[in-house]
C-alpha cells in the first residue's frame, strides 16, 4: 500500500493539487480532500466502460485489431483527407498537446478544442477588451467581494469556494464559513419558530439566502468580511449560499452590465427596472461594487452561452475595467475541463491562436465563425476528423454530429464513449492524471503537473505516444505518395 | 386551467450528477440518470398536468426528446426548463452558432408537454436513431 | 564533430581586442579553437564580410505566461505576418508577439543566438521554460521576479540578509533561473490592493519596507551569491514624466554597495526612466542627465529600451504602470497580478512619428547610447516588443553608426519633438567595434556569460557573419545597405553548426536553456514550517511548485559558489 500526497485532479478547471490517494496493488482505494467528482473518477475510472484494444469499424460492428493496423489506418485517413478537424484535447496533459499542433499541421487541418463550446466567446472577448485578472491566490488573499455570474460553482468547480473564495483563510481576509454555519443554523431556527407560531409550512420559505430579486439587498452587503453575491437566471446551489442572489431575466446580462457600468460611473438612469431587477435595488449593489476593497467576478457558460455570447463577456471585462478606476476587481472565467487552458496556451504559444486555427493553406489562420470546428461540420466541409481527449457526441447540437458521421472519424479516449461508439477506427488510451503524468494548467492559467499513480492496463498507452505514432505513419505515407508521384512522372 | 403545451426557454448546463455520472463512464445508469431529465419550475409543471419524476415531450425546431420532469428545488423558475448537458440535451438544442463557433446552448424557445405513454431512449438507441450507429 | 574554418573575414572580437582584423576562425566540436586541421575543415570564405560573435539580447520578452496572453489577445496583430511551414521549420505568425518558433527562426536569421527572458513568475516558471524548450536555434535563460515576492519582502523587512539569500538561491534553483529580476519594488504589491509606490522611499502597505530597501537589500543578496549577472532592475515610476530623478535617487543608492568599481546592478529599458519634464505636454529628454551621471560612475550597467516607430504591444510586470497606459489609451488592457509574487500587464502599443511625446521618446533612447561614453555600459534592446519588435534591430544599428540615418528619421518627427532632440547636436556614429559590444560583447560580459559574446579560444562557437565589407562600404553613409545586411546574416553558427546561410534557415537546432545552481554553505532548511507557510501563502502545494528537470529539454546548470 502506498499513500501518495500532493496529487493533482484531472477533472475541472480547479485543478485541486492536494489530493491523497491510498493505492494497494495498482488500484486506488482511498481519495482524501477530493469533492464528489474526483471521487468517482479516482474510484470508477476502471469501469467496464474502458476500452481495451484498438479497433476498427468494419460491417457496421467495431472490431478489435492490432495497434499497427490501427494506426496505419488513422494515418491513412488524415494523410489522404483534404480538411480534416482534430478536435478536443482538452482532458490530456500539454504534451499530448504539442503533438496534437505538429500533426495538424503536416495534415493541413484544422485544429480546435472544446473552447469553442465552452470559454471560446470568453477568449474573443478578451481579444475584444482585455482582461483585468489574476491568479487564484490574490482572491484568497485580499477579495472581500465574491461575484458568481452566470455560473454554480458548486455544481461544476465543487471545490472552488473552499480552495480559492468565500471559504477560505488568506493573508488580509477571513474565511465566511463560520457566518455561512450561522445563517443556516438561523434559517433552521426560524423555521422552528414559524412552526411553533402555527405558520402554515407553505409561508415558512426557508431559504439560507435571505433574498430573491424582489427583496431588498441585505445589510449583510455592507458588512466587514467577504461577501457573496450570486447573479443566475435560476436559483442554483450556490445562489443559496450567497448573501444576495439576483435573478436576471435570461438573455437580459448584456443590458445588466451596462446598466451597472453606467451606474459605476455615475450617470443616471431613467428606468425602473433593468432585466428584472428594480433600480433602487441595482444601485445598492453597485454600491457594494464600488466601496469594496477588491472584488472579483467569476462567470461561466450562463454569460457564453446565452445571447450576446462574447459582447457579454466583452462588457463584463469592460465592467470590471470601470471598476478599476474606483477601486481593485479583477475577472476569470471558470475554465471547465482541467486542461482546456492548457491546450488554448499551447496552441497559442505554438501557432499564435488559441482554437480555431486552419493549418490548411500551409499556415495558421484564425477566423471565429469559418474556421472554428463547430462551424466547419455544421456546414458539411470537413471530410475527416481525429477526436481526442473530449466528447463532441454528448456536447455538439445533433446536426454537427450527423455531419460529423458521414466521413471517417478516428477517436482518442479512455472510455467508450457516445463519440467513441460513433467512430470508424477508435484508440484506448491512458488517464492522464492517473495512468500518465505530465502538465496541465488550471483555469487562472498556473501549470501544474499531473501524477501516475498506477500503471495503465496492459496494451494501453498515454495520448502522446499515440499521437507520435500516428505522426509518423503519416508521414511515412505521405513520402511514399511524394515518391509515387515523382516516380510516375 | 391546464394547457397541452408550455412555451418556455430552454437552458442546459452542468449538474453535480451528471459531473459524477460522466466519471463513472457515458453509458453508466448513473448518467442516463443524470442526464436524461429536465428541471422545472413546479408551478408551470402543474399548468400542463405532469406530476414531479413523469415523461414530458420537449420540442424545439431542432427535435424532440422524451426527459423525466423533475421539480426545480430552489425557488422559481416560472418559465424556464434546465436540461444537464448530455445527448438528449443535444437532441435538441440550436444550431445557431451565430458567426462565432458557439451554438446557442442557453435561452433558445422550447415547447413542454406531458408525454405520459411515450419511452425515454436510452443512449444506444439515441445514438441509432440520430446517428445511425 | 564538424571542424568549420571561416577564413579571411573582418574579425570584431571587443572582449579580446580584434577591431576588424583580417583573420581565420577556427571551430572544432561546437567550440572556438586556436586552429584546426585546414585540409579536413568546412570552409567558409568570408572575404569582405565582418566576422563578429553571435548577438546577445540582454532582455527580451519571448516566453511565459504575459508573452502568451499577449500573443491569445492580438490576433489582429499576428495576421499582418503569416508564417509558413516548409520542409525544415514550422510554421507560426510573427509581428509584435511572434509564435515561438518563429521567434528562434527570425533571431537567428538576424545572427543572434543567445537571448535573456527577463520576466517570469515564479509561479508560473513552468510555462516560461516550456515555452522556451520551442524556441529553436538559441541559447537561452530566464529572470525570476522576486523583488515583491512576500518571502524577500518579509527577509528583508526583519534584516536577515543571509536567510533572504539562502532562499534566493533556492529561488534560482527551483524557478530554473538565471538573475534577480526587480520591477517597480513595492510597487507591485501594493497593486495587489489597486495601489502604487511613487518614490523609493514610500513605504509599502502591509510590509513595512521601503523599495529603497529591496533594492539595496537584493543588491547585497546577489554579491553574497556571487551571482554572473547584476540585479536585473526596472525602475520605479517608469514611463511617468519627471521620473529621470527617481532613477538617479536609485543609482545613487546603489554606489554605497559598489566594490571594486563592478557593477551592481543593471537598468533595463532605461529610456523608458529618462523622462524630464513634469507632464506628457512639456515632456522631455533627461538623457544629458542620466548618461553623465553614468560617465562618472561604474557600479550601474544599461540597455537602451529604444522606440521603434511600429504597431507593438507592451508587456511588463509593472500592473500598475500598464493601467496608467490603459487610461491614456482605452486600449484593450490585461491586468495579470500573481499571488504572493508579482503583477503584470499588457496593452497594445502605436509609437507614431507624429506623436511629439513619442518622437521625444524615440530620441531619448539615442541620445543615452551616443551621450554614455563607454559602449560597455549601454546595450542596444528594444525591450521586445514594448518599445519595438526585434526584428526592428537593423534600423536601430542604422541610427546608431550612421548620423544620417538618425536625421532622415529625425526630420519627419512631430516638429516639437524635432526641436527638443539633442540628435541634432550629436555627431558621435559608433563604430563596428563599438557595434560589435552594444549587440553582444557588453551584453554577454554584463551577463557573467563566460563563454558567449567573444571568439577567443574555448568560447562557444556561436558566430554571425554578415555581408558588409568595411573596406568598401562607410556604414555611416550607406546606412540602408547596413540595415539589409543586418537583418539577414550572411552566416549564423549555433555551436560550431552552419544553421543560417544568406537569411535562410538551413539547419535546426535545440538550444540549451542555462539557469544557475547557486551553493550556499548552509542550505535553505525545508522544514514542516516552510511547507506550512507555504501552503498559506499560494494556492499549489510545495510539492507541485518547482520546475523539475524534465521541464528543461536541454539544461545547462552553471555552478555558482555562494559566499554565504
Amino acid at each position: 500500500m502506498s499513500v501518495i500526497n500532493a496529487v493533482t485532479c484531472p477533472i475541472c478547471g480547479c485543478l485541486c493539487d492536494d489530493i491523497e490517494i491510498t493505492v494497494v496493488e495498482n488500484e486506488v482505494v482511498k481519495v482524501k480532500n477530493g469533492c464528489a467528482v474526483c471521487e468517482a473518477k479516482y474510484l470508477g475510472y476502471k469501469s467496464e466502460h474502458r476500452i481495451s484494444h484498438p479497433l476498427i469499424r468494419k460491417n457496421d460492428k467495431l472490431v478489435p485489431v492490432s495497434m499497427d493496423e490501427a494506426v496505419h489506418k488513422a494515418a491513412e485517413i488524415l494523410a489522404n483527407a483534404n480538411y480534416p478537424i482534430l478536435y478536443g484535447w482538452s482532458s490530456t496533459n500539454c504534451e499530448a498537446q504539442r503533438i496534437g499542433v505538429e500533426l495538424a499541421e503536416e495534415v493541413g487541418g484544422v485544429l480546435d478544442n472544446t473552447a469553442v463550446v465552452c470559454h471560446g466567446p470568453s477568449l474573443m472577448g478578451t481579444q475584444e477588451a482585455g482582461i483585468p485578472t489574476s491568479t487564484l491566490g490574490q482572491i484568497r488573499h485580499r477579495a472581500d467581494l465574491i461575484i458568481y455570474w452566470g455560473c454554480d460553482p458548486w455544481s461544476a468547480h465543487p471545490r472552488h469556494l473552499e480552495r480559492y473564495t468565500s471559504f477560505t483563510e488568506g493573508r488580509f481576509e477571513d474565511s465566511e464559513w463560520k457566518s455561512y454555519i450561522n445563517k443556516v443554523k438561523a434559517a433552521a431556527g426560524r423555521k422552528k419558530l414559524l412552526s411553533a407560531q402555527r405558520v402554515s409550512p407553505k409561508k415558512q420559505e426557508i431559504s439560507v439566502a435571505e433574498s430573491v430579486v424582489f427583496n431588498k439587498p441585505p445589510e449583510t452587503l455592507q458588512k466587514e468580511g467577504r461577501k457573496l453575491v450570486v447573479i443566475d437566471v435560476r436559483k442554483s446551489m450556490t445562489a443559496e449560499m450567497a448573501d444576495y442572489f439576483i435573478q436576471v431575466e435570461p438573455n437580459k446580462d448584456y443590458e445588466l452590465m451596462q446598466a451597472m457600468r453606467a451606474m459605476v460611473k455615475d450617470q443616471d438612469l431613467d428606468v425602473d427596472q433593468v432585466a428584472g431587477v428594480p433600480m433602487e435595488y441595482l444601485k445598492e449593489v453597485v454600491d457594494t461594487l464600488i466601496n469594496c476593497k477588491f472584488g472579483v467576478v467569476f462567470f461561466g457558460m450562463g454569460l457564453t452561452q446565452s445571447a450576446g455570447k462574447f459582447r457579454n463577456i466583452e462588457v463584463a471585462i469592460s465592467l470590471v475595467r470601470d471598476l478599476n478606476l474606483r477601486t481593485k476587481f479583477v475577472i476569470m472565467p471558470m475554465r471547465g475541463h482541467f486542461n482546456v487552458s492548457g491546450a488554448n496556451i499551447v496552441f497559442a504559444w505554438q501557432s499564435g491562436y488559441a482554437f480555431g486555427i486552419d493549418f490548411s493553406l500551409g499556415y495558421p489562420r484564425y477566423n471565429p465563425g469559418e474556421t472554428t470546428s463547430m462551424d466547419v461540420l455544421l456546414r458539411g466541409e470537413s471530410d475527416a476528423a481525429l477526436v481526442i481527449a473530449s466528447d463532441p457526441a454528448a456536447t455538439f447540437p445533433k446536426r454537427a454530429i450527423q455531419n460529423l458521421v458521414k466521413h471517417p472519424l478516428i477517436v482518442i479516449d479512455p472510455h467508450m464513449n457516445p463519440t467513441a461508439m460513433l467512430g470508424d477506427v477508435v484508440f484506448p488510451s491512458a488517464f492522464v492524471g492517473i495512468e500518465v503524468e505530465g502538465t496541465a494548467y488550471r483555469m487562472d492559467n498556473v501549470p501544474l503537473p499531473l501524477k501516475k499513480v498506477v500503471d495503465p492496463p496492459k496494451g494501453v498507452i498515454s495520448d502522446e505516444e499515440l499521437l507520435k505514432k500516428i505522426l509518423e505513419e503519416v508521414r511515412i505515407i505521405k513520402a511514399q505518395e511524394t515518391k509515387n508521384k515523382t516516380e510516375g512522372a | 386551467m391546464m394547457q397541452q403545451k408550455l412555451h418556455v426557454t430552454l437552458l442546459t448546463g452542468r449538474t453535480i450528477e451528471q459531473g459524477v455520472g460522466k466519471e463513472y463512464g457515458k453509458s453508466s445508469p448513473e448518467y442516463f440518470e443524470a442526464c436524461s431529465m429536465v428541471y422545472m419550475d413546479a408551478e408551470d409543471m402543474k399548468k400542463i398536468g405532469v406530476k414531479n419524476g413523469a415523461k414530458v415531450l420537449v420540442t424545439t425546431p431542432n427535435g424532440s426528446v422524451v426527459l423525466k420532469a423533475v421539480k426545480h428545488p430552489r425557488g422559481s423558475m416560472s418559465g424556464l426548463i434546465y436540461i444537464p448537458y448530455g445527448l438528449w440535451a443535444n437532441s435538441i438544442v440550436s444550431n445557431a452558432t451565430t458567426s462565432i463557433g458557439m451554438p446557442s446552448f442557453k435561452g433558445t424557445p422550447a415547447e413542454v408537454e406531458a408525454a405520459p405513454d411515450q419511452p425515454i431512449l436510452s443512449m444506444r438507441e439515441l445514438l441509432k436513431k440520430e446517428f445511425g450507429r | 564533430m564538424t571542424e568549420i574554418l571561416i577564413k579571411n573575414g573582418f574579425v570584431f572580437d571587443p572582449i579580446n581586442g580584434i577591431n576588424g582584423e583580417k583573420m581565420d576562425i577556427a571551430i572544432n566540436n561546437g567550440k572556438i579553437v586556436e586552429s584546426v586541421n585546414s585540409q579536413k575543415a568546412k570552409k567558409i570564405d568570408a572575404s569582405g564580410l565582418i566576422v563578429m560573435p553571435g548577438g546577445v539580447d540582454v532582455h527580451t520578452h519571448v516566453a511565459g505566461h504575459e508573452v502568451n496572453t499577449g500573443r491569445m489577445i492580438r490576433p489582429e496583430d499576428h495576421v499582418k505576418d503569416a508564417v509558413r511551414k516548409t520542409v525544415l521549420t514550422r510554421s507560426g505568425v510573427g509581428y509584435s508577439v511572434p509564435s515561438t518558433f518563429v521567434t528562434g527562426y527570425r533571431y537567428s536569421k538576424m545572427g543572434y543566438t543567445t537571448v535573456m527572458n527577463p520576466s517570469m513568475a515564479p509561479l508560473g516558471a513552468k510555462h516560461t521554460h516550456e515555452e522556451l524548450n520551442d524556441i529553436p536555434l538559441l541559447d537561452k535563460a530566464t529572470f525570476p521576479l522576486i523583488g515583491d515576492w512576500w518571502f524577500v519582502l518579509e527577509y528583508l523587512q526583519k534584516g536577515d540578509l543571509e536567510g533572504c539569500a539562502r532562499h534566493v538561491a533556492w529561488m534560482m534553483e527551483t524557478t530554473k533561473g538565471y538573475a534577480i529580476k526587480i520591477v517597480n519594488p513595492g510597487g507591485l504589491e501594493s497593486w495587489g490592493f489597486g495601489r502604487n509606490v511613487h518614490s523609493i522611499d514610500d513605504v509599502v502597505p502591509n510590509f513595512d519596507i521601503t523599495p529603497r530597501e529591496i533594492v539595496c537589500g537584493l543588491a547585497k543578496v546577489n554579491k553574497m551569491l556571487n551571482l554572473p549577472h547584476t540585479i536585473h532592475l526596472h525602475t520605479n515610476n517608469l514611463g511617468i514624466p519627471g521620473n529621470y530623478v527617481t532613477t538617479l535617487e536609485t543609482m545613487k543608492a546603489l554606489e554605497s554597495i559598489a566594490t571594486e568599481g563592478k557593477p551592481v546592478a543593471h537598468i533595463t529599458h532605461v529610456q523608458f526612466s529618462s523622462f524630464g519634464g513634469e507632464s506628457w505636454g512639456n515632456l522631455k529628454s533627461a538623457a544629458e542627465e542620466i548618461s553623465k551621471y553614468i560617465n562618472n560612475h561604474g557600479h550601474i550597467t544599461l540597455d537602451m529600451g529604444q522606440i521603434i516607430f511600429s504597431d507593438t504591444t507592451t508587456m511588463t510586470a509593472d500592473g500598475p504602470f500598464e493601467f496608467t497606459l490603459y487610461q491614456l489609451s482605452g486600449h484593450k488592457w490585461v491586468n495579470s497580478d500573481v499571488e504572493t509574487e508579482t503583477s503584470g500587464g499588457i496593452i497594445p502599443m502605436h509609437y507614431k512619428r507624429t506623436s511629439a511625446v513619442n518622437a521625444t521618446q524615440w530620441s531619448i533612447g539615442l541620445e543615452l547610447a551616443l551621450l554614455v561614453k563607454d559602449p560597455w555600459k549601454i546595450f542596444m534592446t528594444t525591450d521586445h516588443p514594448n518599445a519595438g519588435p526585434f526584428f526592428d534591430y537593423p534600423k536601430i544599428i542604422a541610427w546608431l553608426t550612421s548620423k544620417k540615418a538618425r536625421m532622415a528619421t529625425l526630420k519627419r518627427c512631430h516638429k516639437k519633438a524635432q526641436k527638443k532632440s539633442l540628435l541634432t547636436s550629436i555627431s558621435r556614429e559608433l563604430s563596428l567595434y563599438e557595434l560589435a559590444i552594444v549587440t553582444r560583447a557588453g551584453q554577454a560580459k554584463a551577463l557573467g556569460l563566460k563563454g558567449k559574446g567573444h571568439l577567443g579560444a574555448g568560447a562557444d562557437a556561436d558566430v554571425a557573419i554578415y555581408n558588409i565589407n568595411p573596406e568598401k562600404i562607410d556604414i555611416a553613409k550607406k546606412y540602408k545597405t547596413a540595415r539589409k545586411a543586418f537583418s539577414s546574416a550572411a552566416y549564423t553558427i549555433k555551436d560550431g553548426q552552419i544553421v543560417v546561410k544568406d537569411g535562410e534557415i538551413v539547419r535546426n537546432v535545440d538550444g540549451r536553456t542555462m539557469w544557475l545552481d547557486v551553493q550556499t554553505r548552509e542550505q535553505l532548511k525545508v522544514d514542516e514550517e516552510m511547507k506550512r507557510k507555504f501552503k498559506q501563502y499560494w494556492t499549489v502545494e510545495y510539492e507541485n511548485y518547482p520546475v523539475f528537470d524534465h521541464y528543461v529539454k536541454v539544461p545547462e546548470a552553471i555552478t555558482v559558489k555562494a559566499s554565504v
